[in-house]
Parts: C-alpha cells; structure tokens; sequence
C-alpha cells in the first residue's frame, strides 16, 4: 500500500468539535445504565465471599417466595459450551460448582424494583466448603501451593513449580551466552507489579430482553458489541443472528469492557422471567469481580558494554491473570525488549493461577509491567556506567530494518525520532528543585488491526451517513468522520457516522488494540472510494463518457482530461440528487480484516519531588512523546497521551488489588483503590510525532496505548533518583519508600 | 408507610415524587424523574459523577436522600443549557475536547459551574482540587482543567 | 427503614430513644449513607436533625464559637471570623472528602463516626473544643476526645445525640494546627495526622499545648507526654525534635491497607513537627 504522506489535508489534523459533544455535554448521551424498557425488572446479583469454595448446595426457595421476585438463576440454570475459552468465561459470569474467587457470583435474583431483588439475596441460603486459598503470584508459582485448577497446568512444569503455572511462552533470537560474554556490566533486577483495575467511572450495565420466541434484544456498555453477541449466544445456547447487541456509549472501558459479566445472566434472569431484566453493576462489584489486569513478579538481566551498547538481555515473566488461564504474559513477553536492537535477546513468560477474578485487557496488556522491568535496569546501568540515560536508549534503539526480540523485522518506525525530540526538548534540561529528580522510559505496543465492516450511504442531498460497528469511546466518530469528509472531498459537517447494532453491519471485532482509528478509518476510506468509484460511474453515465476518464477531485467528479470531454466538475450534491434516475441509491462499502496496522513507540519524561520525610511523592512535570503516524484529531490524540500516561501514574504511585490473608480484597472502591485526582496532576504536555505507518492511507497508527507503557518506568527511575535506592515493586508507595531508605540506611 | 411523598423543584420546574425512605436522591433522578445526566459511579461519594446542587450547594447526590429534598431547588445537568444555548462550561468542553467517553462530564460541568459562580478567576490549581472529587479516568484532567479556564475567561468577559 | 426529619432536639432525641431497632441520625449523611448502600449497618430509623432550629448555625458564644451539628464544612469555611481564630480546627473539617462531600459533611458526623483517622477530631482536640449532648433527660456537655470510645463506637448513650460543638475563646498569642499525611494530595483516608495548639506568653516562651495524634491508634492519641516536650521551650529546632521523638514514641498504630505500623509512627512525629511549626508561627511567636 502507498501512504500518502505529501498529500494536502483538508480535514485530517484539524480539530472539528466531536458529533457527539452537546449529548455528553447535557445529559442526553444514553450510557449502559440509562436504558429502560416497559415492565423492566431489576437484576442483582449473589457472590461469594470465599476466596476458593465448593458450592455445597444453594437454596433459593425463599428468595423465589419473595413479593415482586420473578426470577432467579444458578449456575444450573446455564449450559456446557463446547469451547473451552467461552467456558471459562460463563464460569466467571456465574459460578457452578466452585467458587474462585471472592466476588464469585452464585445466583442471581430478578424482581420489581432494585430494592426487592437486593431483600430476595439476602434471603439465598449456600453453604460452601472452604479450600485452601492463593492469591500472590509466586506463592502460587511455587511448590506446595493450594492447586486452583489441576486440569489447566502446562504440559512441563519446571522443578519446584505447581500445577498453577498453565501458560508457557518464549521469544528471542542470538547467543545470550556470547552476548553477555561481551559486557561490561551485567544488572540482574527482579521485580513485582500489582494488578490494577481499568478504573473505568461507568459500572458494568446492561438491559435484556428475551423473547419467548428465541429472540433476544441486548443493550450494554461494551468495547465490542459483535463479541458480546458470540460469548452470548453461545452461553444462552442461541444463533447468533436472534441475539441482537446495541452498544450504548460507553464510559470507558481501557479494555475492561472487552469481555462479559451480567450480560449472560441478565439474559437468563430475562429468559426465565419472560421480561426485560436491568443489571448495573455497584462499583464494589466493579473491583470484585470485573478484570483488573496482571499481577506479575519478573526477573531481568541485562549486559551492557562501557559506552552503553546492550549486548544481551533476557527476561522472565511471571504473571497471574486471576483463576483461569490467560496469555497476557505473552504480549509482556514480547514488548519487554520490543524497543530495543538487541543483538541477544530471550523472555520467558509463564501464567500462573491464583484465586482473584479473570483478567480482562487494561491498554497495552502486558507491556507496561514487562517494560517497567527492562527500562529500570537499563537506568540502574546508565547510572552505574555515568551515562545519560537518553543517550542509551538513543544508542540502542530499534529502527527500520531491526529484528525485533519478538520475531518480525521493523519497517518504518518512530522510536529514534521520538527520542531525539525527546532530547530535544527543553524538559530534558530543565533546572531541577530540592528532593526532585528525573526519569524517563521508552515505551512501546504493537497495534491491533482486524475484521472491520464499514458503510457509508450518500443520501439524496449529498451529504453522508457512516455506520460503522466499533463504539465511539474517545472521539473515534469524529475521526472516521473526518477520513470519510477527506477522501470525499466534502466538509465534515456533511458527515454523520453512526454506531450500527449487530444486525445492521457485517462483523466488527471490539475496539481494542488501538485499532478503531485506523482499521475502521482504513475501512471508511476504502468505502468512500468505493463509493467515488460507484458515483464516477454515474456522472460518466451522464455526460455519456467511458467510466475510466472520469476522475474525482474536492467532492465532485470531473473528466480526467480534456480528452475525455468538456464538463464542468459534477459535485457529490448534483450526482446524489440524480442517483434516482442514474441506477438508484449510491453506497459504499468495506470488509476487510486490517493488516499493517504499524507500531507506535512512546517516551515519557517524569519530574518527581518525594518528600524526604514522609516519601510522599508529587508529579512536578510531564511530558509525552509519541509517534501517531498521522495524527486525525490532534487533540484527541493529545487526549490518548495523556489519559494514558495517568493511568500509568497512578499504576506507578498508587493503585494495586490488596487482598487480606483471608483472600479477600481489601479496596474494592475508589476512597481505597486510589486513581489520580487532578490535584495531584501537573498539566501533561503531549508531543505528537507524526512517522507514517505504511500501513495506513493517511499513515495512521494507533495511540490509544503506547500510552500506559512507559510512565511506570518513568515515574519509577524519578524516584529512585530522587531517594537514591532502587524502587523495584509497584506502586511505589510511601511506606515502600520509607522501608526501602531504611533498608539502604538513608 | 413504605414510601415518601415528597415536594421539591428541579431544574426550575415544582415536582413531587414519591421515594423509598432509603432511597438516593440520584435514584429518584435517574429511576423516577427520568432525569439519567446524573451519573452513578461509586455511590460512596468517591467519584462525583452525580454531582447536583441542592439549594446551590454542591453536593454528591448518592448522599443525600431523596426524602431530604423536601421543598428544596435541586439543579441538574439537564438544567445547565439555556434551552438550545449552552452554557460556556459545556461549550467549552467540547471545544477544548475536555471530554473522552462523556461519563464524568455532567458531574464535572455541574461541579464547575458551582465553582465559577464563586470563583470566577480560579488559578489552575484551586481548579484541580475544587474538581478533586471528580474521577476522570480518560483525560488525565488536563483538557478539563484548560476547558475551565476557557469557560472562566468567557464568562468574565475576557 | 423510616426517614423522620425531627422539627426539636427533644423530639429528636425521643424518636431516637423510642426506637427499638437501630436508631441513626442523619446529618450530613457523607458516611451512613455509604455505609447503608454497602450494607454494614440497616438502621430501622433515620432521624434527620437539619430540620432542627439553631442546628444550622455559627454563634458567637463567650469570646468563643458554638457550632450547630447540622453545619456543613462549606458553610464553616465561608465563616470568615471562625476561619482566622481556629485555623488548625477548620482545616482538619475541611480536608474530609471532596468538595461535594463538603456541601454535607458535618464535624459532628466526623466525630459520631468515631473512625481513628476522622479528621476533623484532632484538631478539635487540641483546639480544647466539647460538645454538647442532647439526651432523653436534657443536655450535658463533655470534651471531644471522650466520645469515640473505639473504632466506630461512641460513648453517647440511646437516645444522646450531638446538638453542637463548642470551640472556646482562643487565648491570646495561640495558634492551631493540623496536619495529614495521605498518599494522594485529597479524597483519601489519613495514613496519620496531628492536631497541635500552641500558647506562648509574651517573651515567646510556650505556656501551653496541646498535641492529638490521629490514624496511629484505636482513637485520637491526646498527647499530654507530647505536649509537654514543648511547654517552657521556645518551641525551637531542640523541642521540635523532642516533639517528634515524642509523638512517634507515643504512637501505637497498626498495619493495614493505608500504611504500615513502622511508617506510620514515624510520619505522625514528622506531622506533629510540621504543625508544631505552623502553629507557633499562627500564634506570632
């Protein structure tokens, strides 16, 4: 494919106000939560407040006998699916025979009005036979540790290690031998990270609606609407055709919302009831029992010669994805040294069970905690050898050409170029106060691409309708309605795109990846050449010409040459107006499964001050660099970069999944499990790079998740600069400071 | 007695309702007012996404029981435009694309409001902790705290 | 669950008494809502006391402030004289929560709520403040740090309840402080916190302190052993330091998921330091 990146935007890189804007702005927008439907009833649902549990038996006969309760469900009430991944996922939504976790569910009422369903709970009586209980990833990795799921282990376990460890990855290529053989230095770090949650502000929320005729209607917040209908249908034991998914606008999601939870059982709650059931998840059911992301304990080696050369890294991965298997550790695997031209590279990832809730995706899955490891042992050396730590990443950075440490060779890539700005930047020599110090880190995600569908209608007065299938979580409609606008050569305001259901537009996969921008908006151009081509057709018809000398130039077709004839250029509005009479409706369309999506690189630069006495620790100044390839919306690209780096703030500082020895979690709320608020923010200032992704028409690459990758790092070298001993376990909080200075006697 | 009869004004407009005793004033706004911009996102106070003000206080309303709205003015996100003209909080937002997925933003333009009447010239910082109590988790609050000040200077006339 | 929004203090305190369930009063409701929503208590009654007269209001009462226990954090902060003579005090009320919580939250409810890391209550503490009780057999009066008794109980018997706190007439050349230490810069739960109250005579020397150490035991720490490393002393680097050696000796905290017992000692001596510091500074010393 041939970007073209000398073409003169009209409309890609400005900054049009999103389509969307005045509904979220008054109320208006209708999110999961907001939907009702004539004699509705309210879902809730019973979890378990055992961490590991046999289910002895579950007595729901007074809940039932309750005024107003239509309906209750159990795992009984639910089928086996033949696939195993869909399987585990209905085993999360509702517990059979075992518990896993603390905030399993075990049965679900429905009744009259909220209230009702929360008395009919209380009134289930289960009795549970407590087993022994895990829930720290290398207590769970070891021998002797309590085996959540015997049937899952990995086909070789190394000595000393349990059934719990279920997946098994390597990458790398060269002689780890030779190249460490080659050093000057060699660090060896081992790490941890706590699992931490999307945080999303909107729960979980669906409304469904089963017909006794097996149809079935769902509204919910969801990244993917396609996918929720798959993992549905075939948990409701339905065809995918009589399940019909509407995405309601979404309140973030950051990945969490790319999976299922009280779809299904709103679905049989409505099944069994004979009418539409509402569920709205409580934010404690959030941290519960929603996917937070890894946890991880990681060991990384790295060598390193005199002048800052890496000659050899490698790095073992340790995560847990909560009771059932995952392979997120797969993806930390492959970004830990994706930045990097290593001439010897190996990373070992293994999954391990332990009893907390199934993981769900969190931006750029696997990769912030994976790199975290690798750029903090490449600061201690930087250090150790009196180097500038830019210099390094400078000295050692993948390029065009490069083999990556997971496998493929890099095409055009912006990492050096993002470094030098980085360099560049007056941040980078910015004058530091008292108790302050700098870091920084390279981050990096692969993008997704994938199966897109998009639609776009010319109507008889010109302008344009889109339906596309990806819900719009952060602007995506006014970015594909944008690439629509320039293909088309038409203003955006003659644009509309709208978010089909499941049954309106071939299959989309879920926004996830970072893909919408690009795949769908790589779907979207090829749809409006698609339909230039069709409308090329019609004014040739017209003019009475050959198809082939009509060309299409700023919203209208023209003869391509004075050859072809002497016509006035033919706008979109004189083609649309004629359509009736030319051969009918003028659409067009796209289906592909997107490949090329194009890597994006990021690096952060993070100012701390830590308070010498209490280790407290503020963020004085933060900027972002990141290679967009082509930036659509430039402010909701800036936007990305800086929601992104927050999140992996407050990764770094505060936020983590606490359980208890009894395996219960201790923070399932906001007042304990700490996001950043905006006082503790300084403005992040964002950087844009914009290196072409050969992959795209306009040279898009995705943003939404390099984003996240490098700020633990950052923030982690800051502080460790700062109180002069090395942080190694996140969130670096207070305490961890404190017993860390203590421990070095500072 | 199982419900509540209760006399209060909205948005300008008298309404009566009738609630549980224990019942929320965000649920009477959501689930019996029709009035769904008030947004639940913890319901312990934590992330402010149902900010309202009641008698021009602002207040998270998932802490203040509908029973207590009892000859009350409440003010909601659905009262903020004038009509088809929006207020220059929300205008701004918009252009200062202040906003990701939307879910905050009614708490957020409600509880800036609040502070713009008493503070019209806020500096960035009495911004960020005014706001402190409302969780954003896609922007890192840096378009909402410039979308604020665009909306103060607006308002002030600069 | 009733709601009643009682119109007297005695009829408050009646329905409170009369009810054989669990009784609650509903203040500024920041904490017993969220506990209702969770479900860690079901009170069959809530009494609400803002329909209450004079429970809405600041008075000025002997050179000192009575504070109705129905009054806001936002209305207190708005009261320009309380503000300049109890700095220490407000500040403590007025990093509960949010903004929005603010609109509701009442130094009463923080206290009644009896947590070991309410902040509102060391400041009080050291400010000297009580309280006046409303009961089924009249008013009584007794200081702030007799009514939480353990985490979540009060000494208040069925039927009491809080009408008013009292902060008297502050001395001449005193001044208060308070600080916390949380992790974010707002909306958390104090990891640990200090409340100092300083009076010097007129050579700068300190005739009188008082320390309330928050967060580092089942309740507020008063800290007589604390306050007296201070009393005779300039208040200078030598008795800050015996201050904080002090305060961190004198603190008995756990673990938990906010902080860890080690840290927690020693960052209530550095807090008690710091407002040890502002409070000789507010005084004019």
């Amino acid at each position: 494919m041939t970007t073209d990146t000398k073409r003169n935007f009209k409309v890609v890189g400005t900054r049009p106000n999103r389509p969307d804007g005045v509904d979220k702005v008054t109320g208006r927008a209708m999110y999961g939560a907001d939907a009702t439907a004539p004699g509705m009833l309210w879902g809730k649902v019973l979890r378990s407040p055992h961490p590991h549990a046999e289910i002895v038996s579950i007595d729901t006969s007074e809940a039932m006998k309750l005024p107003g309760v239509q309906a209750v469900v159990t795992g009984a009430d639910f089928g086996d699916p033949e696939s195993l991944f869909v399987s585990d996922v209905q085993e999360h939504c509702m517990a059979k025979d075992r518990v896993y976790y603390d905030g399993h569910a075990v049965a679900a009422v429905a009744a009259t009005s909220a209230s009702t369903a929360a008395k009919a709970l209380k009134l289930i009586k289960i009795v549970y036979k407590p087993l022994p209980h895990v829930t720290d990833v290398d207590a769970a990795f070891a021998h002797g540790a309590p085996v959540i799921m015997h049937h899952r282990a990995f086909e070789i376990l190394p000595p000393g290690t349990s059934a719990n460890a279920t997946n098994f990855c390597e990458f790398g290529h060269g002689d780890l031998h030779e190249g460490f053989a080659k050093a000057d230095l060699i660090v060896e770090r081992s790490f941890r990270t706590a699992a931490t949650h999307q945080g999303y502000i909107e729960p979980n929320a669906c409304l469904a609606s089963y017909s006794s005729d097996g149809r079935a209607d769902l509204w919910c917040c969801t990244q993917g609407h396609y996918h929720v209908r798959d993992l549905c249908a075939q948990i409701m034991g339905m065809e995918a055709a009589q399940l019909r998914v509407t995405a309601s606008e979404i309140g973030g999601g950051f990945g969490g919302k790319t999976s299922i939870y009280v779809e299904p059982v709103a679905l049989m709650l409505s099944k069994k009831s004979g009418r539409p059931v509402k569920m709205v998840m409580s934010r404690e059911e959030v941290f519960r029992a929603t996917g937070p992301t890894i946890s991880s304990s990681m060991d990384v080696k790295i060598g390193m010669t005199k002048d800052g050369r890496m000659t050899a890294g490698q790095a073992v991965i340790r995560a847990s994805g909560g009771a059932w298997p995952s392979g997120t550790m797969e993806m930390g695997a492959q970004a830990a040294f994706a930045c990097y031209d290593m001439p010897a590279v190996k990373t070992i990832g293994w999954n391990v069970l332990t009893n907390r809730p199934k993981e769900s995706a969190y931006r750029a899955p696997g990769a912030p905690t994976a790199i975290f490891g690798v750029e903090s042992v490449i600061d201690e050396m930087s250090q150790k050898l009196g180097l500038d730590p830019l210099e390094v990443r400078i000295l050692n950075a993948a390029d065009a050409g490069t083999l990556s440490s997971y496998g493929p060779t890099f095409n055009q890539i912006g990492l050096k170029a993002t470094l030098e700005a980085a360099k560049n930047h007056p941040h980078y020599k910015a004058p530091l106060g008292p108790n302050q110090a700098r870091g920084l880190s390279c981050g990096f995600w692969f993008n997704f691409g994938g199966n897109t569908s998009v639609s776009l209608a010319v109507n008889t007065d010109g302008t344009v309708n889109i339906t596309e299938g990806n819900p719009d979580i952060g602007g995506s409609r006014a970015s594909i309605g944008m690439m629509a606008a320039e293909e088309l050569g038409i203003p955006f305001a003659d644009v509309r795109t709208i978010i089909g259901d499941t049954a309106s537009i071939g299959h989309n996969d879920t926004t996830d990846g970072s893909r919408v921008t690009f795949a769908v908006g790589l779907a979207t151009i090829r749809a409006a050449r698609d339909a230039i081509q069709k409308m090329c057709h019609r004014a040739a018809q017209i003019w009475d010409i050959d198809p082939d000398a009509v060309e299409w130039e700023d919203g209208a077709a023209k003869p391509s040459g004075p050859n072809a004839g002497q016509f006035p250029p033919m706008t979109i509005k004189e083609i649309a107006a004629n359509a009736f009479r030319t051969g009918g409706p003028i659409a067009g369309h796209h289906e592909v499964n997107a490949d090329g999506a194009g890597v994006s690189f990021g690096v952060h630069i993070a100012d701390v001050e830590v308070d010498p006495e209490t280790a407290h620790t503020l963020i004085k100044r933060y900027t972002v660099f990141q290679d967009a390839g082509k930036a659509v919306h430039p402010s909701y690209v800036e936007g990305q970069m800086q929601g992104g780096a927050v999140q992996g703030i407050g990764w770094a500082l505060n936020e983590e999944y606490i359980y208890g020895a009894d395996g219960r979690l201790q923070n399932a709320g906001f007042l304990d499990y700490r996001i950043p608020v905006a006082s503790d923010l300084p403005m992040i200032d964002a950087v844009i790079l914009e290196i072409p992704n050969p992959g795209h028409p306009y040279g898009v690459r995705g943003v939404g998740e390099t984003g996240i990758v490098p700020p633990l790092a950052a923030v982690a070298n800051a502080v460790t600069r700062a109180v002069g001993t090395r942080m190694t376990d996140l969130p670096i909080s207070p305490p961890k400071i404190m017993a860390a200075k203590a421990a070095a006697g500072k | 007695m199982s419900t509540i009869h209760v006399s209060t004004t909205i948005n300008g407009a008298p309404t009566d309702f009738v609630c549980e005793h224990d019942e929320t004033l965000l649920d009477v706004l959501r689930n019996r007012i029709g009035l769904t911009g008030s947004k639940e996102g913890c319901s312990s106070g934590d992330c402010g996404a149902c900010s309202v003000t009641v008698n021009g206080r602002l207040v998270c309303s998932c802490l203040v029981l509908g029973a207590e709205a009892q000859d009350a003015e409440v003010h909601t996100i659905e009262g903020m435009a004038d009509g088809p003209t929006l207020h220059p909080l929300q205008k701004a937002f918009i252009e200062h694309a202040a906003l990701q997925c939307g879910f905050c933003t009614p708490g957020i333009l409600v509880a800036a409001e609040a502070l713009l009447k008493e503070k019209p010239e806020p500096t960035d910082e009495e911004v960020r902790y005014w706001l402190a109590g409302n969780l954003c988790r896609c922007t890192g609050y840096d378009k909402i705290v410039r979308a604020v000040q665009a909306a103060a200077a607006e308002m002030r006339g600069v | 669950m009733r709601y009643v929004a009682a119109t007297t203090a005695e009829e408050a305190s009646a329905l409170l008494a009369a009810e054989t369930g669990l009784a609650k009063v509903l203040g500024g409701g920041t904490d017993i809502l969220v506990q209702m929503r969770a479900g860690m208590v079901e009170p069959a009654l809530l009494v609400d006391i803002k329909k209450i007269p004079g429970l809405r209001e600041i008075k000025s009462e002997a050179g000192g402030f009575r504070i109705g226990a129905g009054v806001s954090g936002a209305e207190l902060m708005r009261h320009s004289a309380f503000a300049t003579t109890w700095p220490g005090a407000l500040e403590g009320f007025n990093l509960i929560g949010s903004t929005q919580v603010q609109g509701r939250a009442t130094m009463a409810g923080n206290l009644c709520n009896a947590s070991p890391a309410g902040d509102a209550v060391p400041g009080l503490v050291a400010a000297g403040a009580t309280v006046r009780i409303q009961g089924p057999k009249g008013q009584r009066d007794c200081p702030i740090e007799d009514v939480p008794v353990s985490p979540g109980k009060t000494s208040l018997a069925k039927g009491e309840f809080i009408t008013s706190i009292f902060l008297p007439a502050k001395p001449a050349r005193t001044g208060d402080a308070y600080l916390r230490f949380i992790p974010r810069t707002e909306m958390d739960i104090a990891v640990a916190s200090a409340g100092v109250c300083l009076t010097f005579d007129a050579s700068g020397t300190c005739t009188a302190a008082r320390v309330a150490l928050g967060a580092v035991a089942p309740t507020v720490i008063v800290a007589h052993d604390a306050a007296k490393t201070l009393i005779g002393t300039k208040v200078d680097a030598a008795a800050l330091d015996a201050l904080q050696a002090a305060a961190t000796a004198l603190a008995r905290p756990i673990s938990d998921k906010r902080g860890t017992a080690d840290y927690r000692r020693e960052t209530v001596g550095v807090l008690a330091r710091r407002a040890a510091q502002i409070a000789k500074t507010r005084a004019g010393a």
